[in-house]
């Protein structure tokens, strides 16, 4: 946050609050009783004032923007307190009067852009009808109306985005999208759930800077939620940390971040990840586990009469690089640039060109029996564990899955070997007769690192397995990676698109642009002397957990990133790779033009 | 989230017949289902009259069938038979039908689907397309040409049906494998080195059990009145051996006059598939470990 913009809501704060907030409890009804989701929550918000609601899942937070939109979920209800828009009391009002002020005077931006716009509409048409809904003004007018929104929001050609349907638009289109649509009608108050969580931290930068620039321009007061300490030091001007539905501290941002009061807003702090933090290690020298040398891996698109391949998705080109034993090594950049796409080659999930090598054996030579040999050596924990594991199973069977399937161990020995795994990961034995979903995200995660310890592979490849949980947990599951590769000096492949963890955890790391390795070294070299661009963007763009941090002055582009599909025949510019000392290798200096034939 | 492990011991993990006998609406289905197994197995003994005995004083004087009394518990028929006897003996016909026909018709629907459904590709396609002819065929001309072969019989009229009735069951599976088998679950466990038998019957059947169990029941009421369409046309159990299809089909035209003749077997018919329904229902959610403690 900028100096100038700490001072501003000091003018305004004279006026009375846009919106109060008293004594609010959220309740729900489960068997007969009622259990609090959030209590007494008391705030106002000023006119042009960012509050940012900050919370772990589970905190209420969310709740709490619903029960001031009045959109509770239906056993779900305000039991007592008020909110009061201006001199209108929004818990007194009925859902009719309430529809009116929703969009209109209130606007709501969801954390996930393609799921809260309609697929089947065009952006134009919901725009519109998101004007009209409001305002009688005719459908030219509001024509007119939307495309000047999709202008402020920044969007490069907003004539035609009117036409495009939510999925032709990137996802930080869709954003933009659903910012134009909540600031068309110009609210007073917007509330902001998690907006840019779903985003890279390249277009998390731009809508963060969209949303203060429209913030400057309109005068709308702010009440962004977010699990982020990141967003909150750049963002808010105030702050009020939720946990178990209740307020445990609120202050101005200066103030929390330099004196936090409560001890679970120091422990928040103290486990957001920080770029500059990791603890320096030896590097390892031993020899690699897995070695990829030119690993190209395309998807074709079929089209015409005939099916033929008129495209092919470049998903990951001319890919080299190896993991030595007991070395973490992580693959960062953002969506669709084909880190994800490695880890499934590695695998075995998606067939690939060029050579794969796991533990000096080429893979791409072997039969059935020895891929599932392979399978010991190479295991995988996903960025879901919900979806990873067989909501049916019992954890237990789970985790000694692999050894059945491997044939390993008697049904006893098995069993041992379970709970002896999971004591290994810090969930207690007896909890092994459970299934997934009474466990917590974090334990779920453990859950799913002790079965892929099952068998004691050389390799485990993390994808992205710590971004869907809490910062505190995130800590704790990544001190335990720590420790699990110091015991059985396992390697890691960590793949992540979050710059602060990868900086926190990483021996070596390679940056990975459009399916192509821009830059690869050490993390000293990839993060203390970053040479490409692409490298210095991604750093450039993290948001730093200190509200006294001036971000540098940057360019505000809408850039968008190319596409990766390309006609059959041609591909992207084959990127070449310059040793800049000591094993720090850097793309040469030339544009990642689109399209250059090759055969 | 705590409630498995539990201090009270009623809540506790247990097998999954233990917990089907604590729901009150499951064990109503499953009585009403041994009642009607029992009654289909004791019919020579329980039955006060032969089924095709055509009674001098089971019709009134203009001729008429007699409504239910004390002697005949449901009336009798057109034909001056006892329909609480024919019933009796129409529950094994039916029974074979809609449980057996039904089931192996379900099975087949189940294999098609998953296998299509997990390896898509041009097993996938190839089975389809077969599926897709089945539907499109008339299943009355299949009888009718099976039935020309063969001698006319109930396990005729049960093959049918297998092999007409696995269609749409197979549709609905295979889409929902197709989803099923994109689940980050399946993924983890081709990483794990699974074999392609555990993954379809290990991880995603169970996931379907709540579909099958619906399509079952569903198919029960159909297909025991299949069966009486087909043994009209003469393919199936011919007069005077009844089923409760072909007791409503006899007497359908009859209904103003003497409705206790379609009222009676319908409602048989209807208390199957509702009994297969309830216990269908309490083994999907005793078979579903999300669902536990919420009855």
């Amino acid at each position: 946050m900028t100096l100038a913009s700490a001072l501003k809501p000091a003018a305004g704060a004279v006026t009375a609050p846009v919106l109060t907030v008293e004594g609010l409890t959220v309740s729900v009804r489960s068997e007969g009783r009622l259990r609090p989701l959030v209590q007494d929550l008391s705030f106002t918000l000023n006119r042009g004032e960012t509050l940012a609601i900050a919370g772990e899942s589970g905190s209420g937070k969310s709740i709490t923007s619903l029960a001031i939109l009045g959109l509770l979920p239906p056993n779900v209800s305000v039991t007592a307190g008020r909110v009061a828009l201006g001199d209108t009391e929004l818990t007194a009002l009925p859902e009719s009067r309430l529809r009116a002020i929703r969009g209109d005077r209130i606007a709501m931006i969801f954390q996930e852009p393609m799921t809260s716009l309609n697929p089947v509409m065009t952006v134009g048409t919901q725009l519109v009808e998101a004007i009209r809904a409001h305002t009688p003004v005719s459908r030219s007018e509001a024509r007119t109306r939307a495309l000047d929104a999709l202008r402020a929001v920044r969007l490069s050609q907003p004539d035609r985005r009117l036409t495009q349907y939510p999925h032709e638009l990137s996802g930080g289109m869709r954003q933009r999208v659903m910012i134009a649509m909540a600031l068309a009608l110009r609210p007073e108050v917007l509330i902001a759930d998690e907006p840019t969580t779903a985003l890279d931290v390249t277009v998390q930068r731009e809508v963060l800077d969209l949303l203060r620039d429209l913030q400057r321009e309109m005068g709308t007061a702010i009440i962004l939620i977010t699990h982020d300490m990141g967003v909150v030091a750049e963002m808010a001007d105030r702050v009020i940390v939720m946990r178990h539905g209740a307020r445990v501290e609120e202050a101005t941002t200066p103030d929390l971040f330099a004196r936090p009061q409560a001890d679970y807003t120091r422990d928040l702090l103290a486990a957001v990840p920080r770029m500059g933090q990791g603890a320096h290690r030896p590097p390892v020298t031993a020899a690699p586990v897995a070695r990829l040398s030119d690993v190209v891996v395309r998807f074709p698109i079929r089209g015409g009469l005939l099916g033929q391949v008129t495209h092919n998705v470049h998903a990951v080109e001319h890919v080299s690089f190896d993991i030595r034993r007991g070395e973490t090594f992580a693959l960062v950049g953002e969506s669709g640039c084909g880190k994800s796409t490695i880890a499934k080659a590695l695998v075995g999930l998606v067939p690939h060109a060029g050579g794969i090598e796991i533990a000096g054996q080429p893979t791409d030579s072997l039969d059935a029996a020895g891929r599932k040999a392979l399978c010991r050596r190479v295991q995988m924990v996903f960025q879901d564990p919900m979806a990873a594991l067989d909501p049916r199973c019992r954890v237990g069977d789970l985790i000694s899955e692999p050894l059945l399937i491997h044939g390993l161990g008697s049904a006893p020995e098995r069993r041992a070997r379970a709970q002896d795994l999971m004591a290994r990961v810090g969930l207690s034995a007896d909890q092994a007769d459970r299934y997934p979903h009474e466990f917590s995200g974090g334990q779920r995660q453990r859950i799913c690192i002790a079965r892929a310890l099952a068998l004691q592979p050389d390799l485990i490849i993390a994808d992205e397995s710590v971004s869907a949980l809490d910062v505190s947990v995130q800590a704790r599951v990544l001190d335990l990676l720590r420790a699990l590769q110091q015991e059985f000096g396992v390697a890691f492949l960590f793949i992540s698109h979050d710059m602060a963890v990868v900086e926190n955890i990483s021996d070596r790391v390679g940056v990975m642009y459009l399916g192509q390795i821009v830059e690869m070294g050490t993390r000293a070299q990839v993060f203390g002397n970053p040479r490409h661009p692409y490298t210095q963007r991604l750093i450039a763009a993290v948001p730093v957990p200190d509200p006294l941090h001036v971000p540098p002055p940057r360019p505000r582009l809408a850039s968008e990133v190319p596409s990766p599909v390309h006609p059959a025949g041609s591909g992207p510019a084959r990127v070449r790779l310059v040793d800049c000392g000591d094993g720090h290798l850097v793309a040469e200096a030339q544009a990642p033009s689109l399209s250059s034939s090759r055969p | 989230m705590t409630d498995a492990t539990g201090a009270d011991p009623a809540l506790r993990p247990r097998g999954a017949l233990a917990r089907l006998m604590r729901r009150k609406m499951a064990l109503f289905g499953l009585a009403l289902i041994v009642l009607v197994v029992a009654g289909a197995l004791a019919a020579p003994l329980i039955a006060p009259f032969a089924p095709d005995e055509q009674m001098f004083d089971g019709l009134t004087l203009e001729g008429a069938p007699l409504p239910p009394d004390g002697r005949f518990l449901f009336g009798t028929d057109l034909l001056g038979r006892d329909l609480f006897s024919r019933i009796l003996y129409g529950a094994q016909t039916s029974l074979i039908i809609g449980v057996v026909a039904n089931g192996l018709a379900l099975l087949i629907g189940t294999l098609v689907g998953i296998t299509a459904g997990y390896f898509r590709g041009w097993i996938g396609a190839a089975l389809m397309r077969f599926t897709d002819l089945m539907m499109a065929f008339p299943a009355l001309l299949l009888a009718i040409c099976l039935a020309a072969i063969f001698q006319p019989s109930l396990w005729i009229v049960a093959m049918v049906i297998a092999l007409v009735n696995w269609v749409q069951t197979a549709r609905v599976i295979y889409t929902e494998t197709t989803s099923l088998a994109t689940r980050d679950f399946i993924a983890a466990c081709r990483t794990l080195g699974a074999g392609t038998g555990r993954i379809l019957f290990r991880h995603i059947l169970p996931h379907l059990v709540p579909t099958i169990i619906v399509w079952g029941t569903l198919g029960i009421s159909t297909t025991v009145l299949l069966e009486a369409t087909l043994s009209f046309l003469g393919v199936g159990v011919q007069p005077p051996t009844p089923s409760w299809g072909n007791i409503i089909f006899e007497n359908q035209t009859y209904f103003q006059s003497a409705p206790w003749l379609v009222f009676i077997p319908g409602a048989a018919i209807i208390l199957l598939a509702l009994a297969f329904n309830l216990v269908g229902d309490a083994l999907r959610d005793v078979l579903d470990p999300t669902q536990r403690g919420r009855d």
